[in-house]
This record gives C-alpha cells, sequence and structure tokens, in this order.
C-alpha cells in the first residue's frame, strides 16, 4: 500500500525523522490559511501516488497566501500528468503546504527489501532529486548501500561509512547517522516495503531535512499496523481492483481486449503472454486462486465485464484443488446471473475435467472449450476479431 | 530418483488440525507420503485419522523420528512456525502459506542460517518425487516418475508444465515450487545444484516470472556448472511496471526484473528459452533430444 506525501512524513515525524512544518488542505482557501500560519514563502505540492509532480507542474513556492490559494486552485480537482501516471493522470484532491528552506545540497536516502541478501537494505547516493534507477544505470558507483542485520539494526559504524561516503562535513556526520538510524526503525517498525527521501537536503544552516518523502507498505503486514490503514486512499486505485480485492479475487487492470480469468499468478500471467503471443492484447491479470467457488467466479466474472473494452473472456483453469465441475458450475450460473455478453473460451484441464465438459455442453451457452492453452488463446483472438 | 524427498521421508504438519491442513494430510498421506505426525499447539494427545498430534515440533520430532515438515500455519504465525522447525533440527521445512510478512521472512532467514534446516517457500506447492513422496497441495496425479526436474516460483504453471512432460511421455524426478514471495528459503541455484548432483536426473526445467534478479543468477549457474540441459520460461512478458502481479514477488520495479531481461541472460548462458508456455513441454523434450537421451 502506497501512501501520500503529508502521510509518509506523519510517520516519519513520529520515528524523529526531520521534516518542514507543513498543512494539507483541500480547498484554496484552507492553502491560504496554511501559507499565512507557517509564514511565506511557503512550497505548495500537489498530492498524488505518483513522482515526478515537479516536472509536471504540481509543485511550486509561493510569496503570498493569495499565491498559494491561486495556486492551489489550479491543481484542485484537476488531472495532474506526470511521466509515472500514465496519460489519464492523476486527479488533484489535495495540496500540501509545506514551509520553505534554503537549499545547499540534495541527496538520495532509500531503504528497500534486498531480495538478494533477504536483508533490508539503505541506500544512499549523492544525486539527490534525480531517480535512483537512472542513477544506477549511469553511474552505479555513487550508490552506497548498507546491509541491515535485522537483530543489530543499522550500526552507527554504517551510518558513518554511509555519511562519509556522501562527502558530508564534520559537523553533520552524525547528525546523518542519527537520521539514517530513525528511518531504519521506522522502515522496521511500520512494515515498510520501500522509503525513499529525494531529495534529503542539507540547508544553509546546517541541518538535515526530509523534503520530499515516499513510503510503501506490506501488503501482508497491514493486519498489525491499525493506524497506517487509515492512511489508504481509495481514489488512488483503480476501483475495479478494490472491488476485486474485496472479494479476495487478485485484479489488475490493462488495455487489451481478451479478459483473463485464471487460477494461480503464474498461469495468469502465462495466459497474458500467450494471448500476446496469439496476437492479441489482454484485458487483465485475473488470479481466482486455488479455493474458488461459484459465487468467486460469479464476482470475477463481473468485474470482467465492467471492463468497457472487453470483446472476448479466456478462461484457463488448471483444476488441483479446484474441481473443473465445480469450476464449470459457476462459469453456467455466472454467465446466466449476469448475462453473457461476449464470446467465452474454456480451456479447462485437471481433476474431473470431462465432468467439467460436459457441464458446459450441456448449458445451452454458446462456450467455445480448447483443449490447450495455445488453442485457447488462439480461439480467444480470433473471437475478439483478430489479432490486434 | 529425486533430490530432496523420497519414500523414506517422515513428515509432521504444522497447523494439521486447520482445514486447510487436514484437507492436505489427507491427500498427500493418500498419496503414499509416510505422515508421522502432526503439531497444533494445545491439541497434543488427540489424532487425525490416527496420525498422533502434538503440542510442539519439539516433541513431535522425538517421538516421531520427522526429518520433514510441511507447514500450513496462518501467515502472521507462519515465520515462529519455521523457527520451531528449524530449532527441533527438523532437516526439511516446508512452508505453504501465502501472505507473510516480508520483515519477519528477513528475521526467519537470519534465524535458520548456520542452522541444519534447509526451508522451501513460503508462499509455495511444496515438493514431489512422483511415485515416492508428496509434500504440498499439487494434484498429484498428474506426474509420473522420470528423470527430469521441474523447479518453479509458480504453482499451477509448474502443474501446467508437468502435464506438458506427462503427456509427451516424460517422468520426473522430483518436482520443486520454490515459492512466489520476495525472501524465500532454498532458491533456483541450490535447487539447480541438487539436481546435477542427481544421478537419476538427466534434464531441468525451470520456470521464473518476473521481479527481482533470481533468474539472472541462475543463468549465470547454469553457464558455470550444469552438466545438464536447462530449458526456462519466464511468466510475466506481458506485465506492466511497477504492479504486483498476485505473487508478493512478481514486481517489476524501477525498470528491473522484466521478463526480457531474463530471457535475454538465459540466452546469452546459452540455454533454451520457451517462448510460449504452450511449449514448455516441447522444449524439454527437444533439449533431451539434442544431448541424445
Amino acid at each position: 500500500m502506497n501512501i501520500h506525501e503529508f502521510q509518509a512524513k506523519e510517520v516519519l515525524r513520529q520515528y524523529d525523522v526531520p521534516v518542514l512544518e507543513g498543512g494539507v488542505a483541500k480547498t484554496p482557501e484552507e492553502a491560504a490559511d496554511i501559507a499565512r500560519r507557517l509564514g511565506c514563502p511557503v512550497v505548495v505540492k500537489a498530492q498524488i501516488h505518483a513522482g515526478g509532480r515537479g516536472k509536471a507542474g504540481g509543485v511550486k513556492v509561493v510569496t503570498s497566501p493569495e499565491a498559494a490559494a491561486e495556486f492551489a486552485r489550479g491543481l484542485l480537482g484537476k488531472s495532474l500528468v506526470t511521466h509515472q501516471t500514465g496519460p489519464e493522470g492523476r486527479v488533484v484532491r489535495q495540496v500540501f503546504v509545506e514551509q520553505g528552506c534554503d537549499i545547499e545540497r540534495e541527496l538520495y536516502l532509500g531503504v528497500v527489501v534486498d531480495r538478494g541478501t533477504g536483508r533490508v537494505a539503505l541506500m544512499t547516493s549523492s544525486e539527490g532529486g534525480v531517480e535512483i534507477e537512472e542513477v544506477a544505470a549511469k553511474t552505479p558507483e555513487k550508490i552506497h548501500r548498507a546491509i541491515i542485520d535485522p537483530v543489530i539494526g543499522l550500526g552507527a559504524f554504517q551510518g558513518r561509512q554511509a555519511a562519509f561516503a556522501l562527502g558530508l562535513p564534520k559537523p553533520l556526520v552524525n547528525k546523518a547517522v542519527g537520521f539514517f538510524s530513525a528511518l531504519v526503525r521506522c522502515f522496521h517498525e511500520t512494515d515498510a516495503s520501500m522509503v525513499e527521501i529525494n531529495p534529503l537536503v542539507v540547508t544553509r544552516g546546517g541541518d538535515l531535512v526530509a523534503l520530499d518523502a515516499k513510503i510503501g507498505f506490506d501488503d501482508n503486514a497491514l493486519f498489525r499496523h491499525p493506524a497506517i490503514r487509515e492512511y489508504r486512499d481509495e481514489n488512488e486505485e483503480d476501483p475495479r481492483e478494490t472491488e476485486a480485492a474485496k472479494h479476495d479475487l487478485s485484479y489488475i487492470a490493462l488495455d487489451g481486449n481478451i479478459a483473463c480469468m485464471v487460477n494461480g499468478a503464474g498461469l495468469a500471467m502465462a495466459t497474458m503472454d500467450i494471448v500476446k503471443h496469439a496476437g492479441g492484447e489482454p484485458a487483465n491479470f485475473l488470479d481466482v486462486g486455488g479455493g474458488a467457488d461459484a459465487d468467486k467466479v460469479r464476482e470475477a466474472f463481473r468485474i470482467l465485464l465492467s471492463d468497457a473494452n472487453v470483446k472476448a473472456i479466456f478462461i484457463n483453469i488448471f483444476g488441483g484443488i479446484l474441481r473443473c465441475d465445480v469450476l464449470a458450475e459457476g462459469v453456467v450460473a455466472a454467465a446466466r446471473d449476469v448475462g453473457l455478453s461476449v464470446p467465452l473460451v474454456v480451456r479447462m484441464e485437471g481433476t474431473n475435467v470431462e465432468r467439467g465438459k460436459e457441464i458446459l455442453a450441456e448449458s445451452g451457452l454458446t462456450i467455445q472449450t480448447a483443449p490447450d492453452m495455445a488453442e485457447g488463446a488462439r480461439l480467444a483472438v480470433a473471437a475478439a476479431g483478430g489479432a490486434a | 530418483m529425486s533430490i530432496l524427498i523420497d519414500a523414506s521421508t517422515r513428515v509432521i504438519v504444522q497447523g494439521i488440525t486447520g482445514a486447510t491442513g487436514q484437507f492436505h494430510t489427507r491427500a498427500c498421506r493418500e498419496y503414499g507420503t509416510q505422515i508421522v505426525g502432526g503439531v497444533t499447539p494445545g491439541k497434543g494427545g488427540s489424532d487425525l485419522d490416527g496420525i498422533p498430534i502434538f503440542n510442539t515440533v519439539e516433541a513431535a520430532v522425538r517421538e516421531t523420528g520427522a526429518n520433514a515438515s510441511m507447514i500450513f500455519v496462518p501467515p502472521p504465525f507462519a515465520a515462529d512456525a519455521i523457527m520451531e522447525a528449524a530449532a527441533a533440527e527438523v532437516a526439511l521445512a516446508i512452508c505453504i502459506t501465502e501472505g507473510v510478512p516480508t520483515l519477519d521472512m528477513v528475521r526467519c532467514q537470519r534465524y535458520l542460517e548456520g542452522g541444519k534446516t534447509r526451508l522451501i517457500g513460503p508462499n509455495c506447492p511444496g515438493l514431489i518425487t512422483p511415485g515416492e513422496c508428496k509434500i504440498g497441495i499439487m494434484p498429484g496425479y498428474i506426474h509420473t516418475p522420470g528423470k527430469v526436474g521441474v523447479v518453479s516460483r509458480s504453482g499451477t504453471l509448474t502443474y501446467e508444465a508437468v502435464h506438458q512432460l506427462t503427456k509427451l511421455g516424460i517422468g520426473q524426478s522430483t518436482c520443486v515450487g520454490i515459492g512466489g514471495d520476495p525472501i524465500i528459503g532454498t532458491g533456483f541455484i541450490d535447487t539447480l545444484r541438487l539436481f546435477n548432483d542427481d544421478p537419476d536426473t538427466e534434464g531441468v526445467i525451470l520456470i521464473g516470472e518476473i521481479g527481482g534478479t533470481a533468474e539472472e543468477e541462475a543463468a549465470a549457474y547454469i553457464k558455470a556448472n550444469m552438466t545438464k540441459p536447462v530449458t526456462v520460461f519466464i511468466a510475466g512478458q506481458t506485465a506492466p511496471k511497477g504492479k504486483r502481479m498476485g505473487h508478493a514477488g512478481a514486481i517489476i520495479a524501477g525498470g528491473r526484473g522484466t521478463a526480457a531481461d531474463k530471457m535475454q541472460a538465459f540466452e546469452e548462458a546459452g540455454v533454451r528459452v520457451s517462448r510460449s508456455p504452450a511449449d514448455l513441454g516441447t522444449t524439454m523434450a527437444a533439449a533431451l533430444e539434442g544431448r541424445g537421451a
């Protein structure tokens, strides 16, 4: 789960990570009030779950409460398109109004789970304000990594190594070690999956401040963090993905016209791949899981058909625990119930497959069955009107 | 022959009294697996179909001589269950549970270091040596004893590969689902090494997916070490960036971990890559033929 910048800064503040004073506004008037309270200049920042806001015109330094209101008015309720949002952009529903600061240097700081070592890693770089992927591709030697022992936490020596690698002056080194340690503690205690401070700034006054902040949390650990769950913003999610999650379905919307319903994440990805291979474009990823029943299949159908681009449905199920006859009954019931408006291709394999095929054949519904994945994909692409 | 498990493997089930635990305990036993005990704290002294239940793994191992544990404990307690198995020095712990918090696994991995327990999973279908021993949730009947090893991050896609092999008359030595999470116990390289050393495995199908760099590392390992043909499929060629595709570990983050990169790494290592998931079996068949097998 991702959260907004202003929420991330609330979390950081609880761990004594230095952030600037600020407030969140949903109207231009609120933005002006906050600017007045903080004293200008202030920075007005669009709050959406996507990076690249500055370059897209979503961040501005203003010198009066009136200018803060004016800039907020231009953002609120409108779509902001950044290189991470896609062409449709994201609607700005709130802005963060924050104190200004005098920047001496911009640095990068990130905490992630390093899959190779199975540990949390602190990454620092002197190239602040630039995307870390770009630094990693062009000048990987500028990234310093510290692998953190989960029992010990960040060693002070590791913090010093990182600070010296950043070329920080001596008076700032201890401050930096404290900053890094607080951030790593925050990561572990909140079950974060990613914390990024970009930029981390050195102010002219000789302080370190988290000027931007991005935090993602491990969905599997949210059960033990009720306060963090409250930060969820459904406006930032695809409504179909949210609806699917309520029914314990894993769904991701894509741009194509062939809807896929599959059991298992790997097979679901492979099904998208084979649709593409057959010349079509998948409309979604959908994993109904191992224990799917008729109700789940029906919900899955509803979600697939709510996408107006869908021209055909391809069901690819390898029944192990999920028996093919149960699946077939679910498909028939769902197709009747929801009203099947597009061609349906079913490929089933596994437990009770013959009985499953009989149920589909006896249903009177127009369902094409395929003997294997490749043929199923071919039929689905043809049914959707041929190769894209 | 096989790797990791065979007819002599003695298995306990942690979380044996839960609905999923019961279901799969019975299915494994029907397949022929020696299920010698179960563990559910507070239910020690009772039994499931005559399988004795213990309060702790330590007691279960002491009383039954088990050397493997299949874990169905719910996500919040799964890492603790793995550590309990490790503390009892069970040689092989297989954690089926999906949804274990990542940082629980970070701590768990630290606990396992230097210990005597090999972990498979979490978030995996388990492993099977056809005709001998099934520890996991895969449908047993699709497998045939034989000489091709399968190692995979996926569940149902592994069944697909096995089904294709069986239809072509190619049996399997052992099939290992290593799991779809970002942090797992046994990885591709460990499993490849075991298959390479197993005299009765003649080829290996490796099924990877987007996210992380385990496939790239496996490609380098294969090039340097494998004496048997390996064929590969990578799921997620059409997956968008930055989206988690069902598995917690299946995400293209920061432009890294794409299927294209992984397929290229394997091809550069001289490994045959199936472009389509419909060709998993035939690609292996061709590789075995090319070798004169």
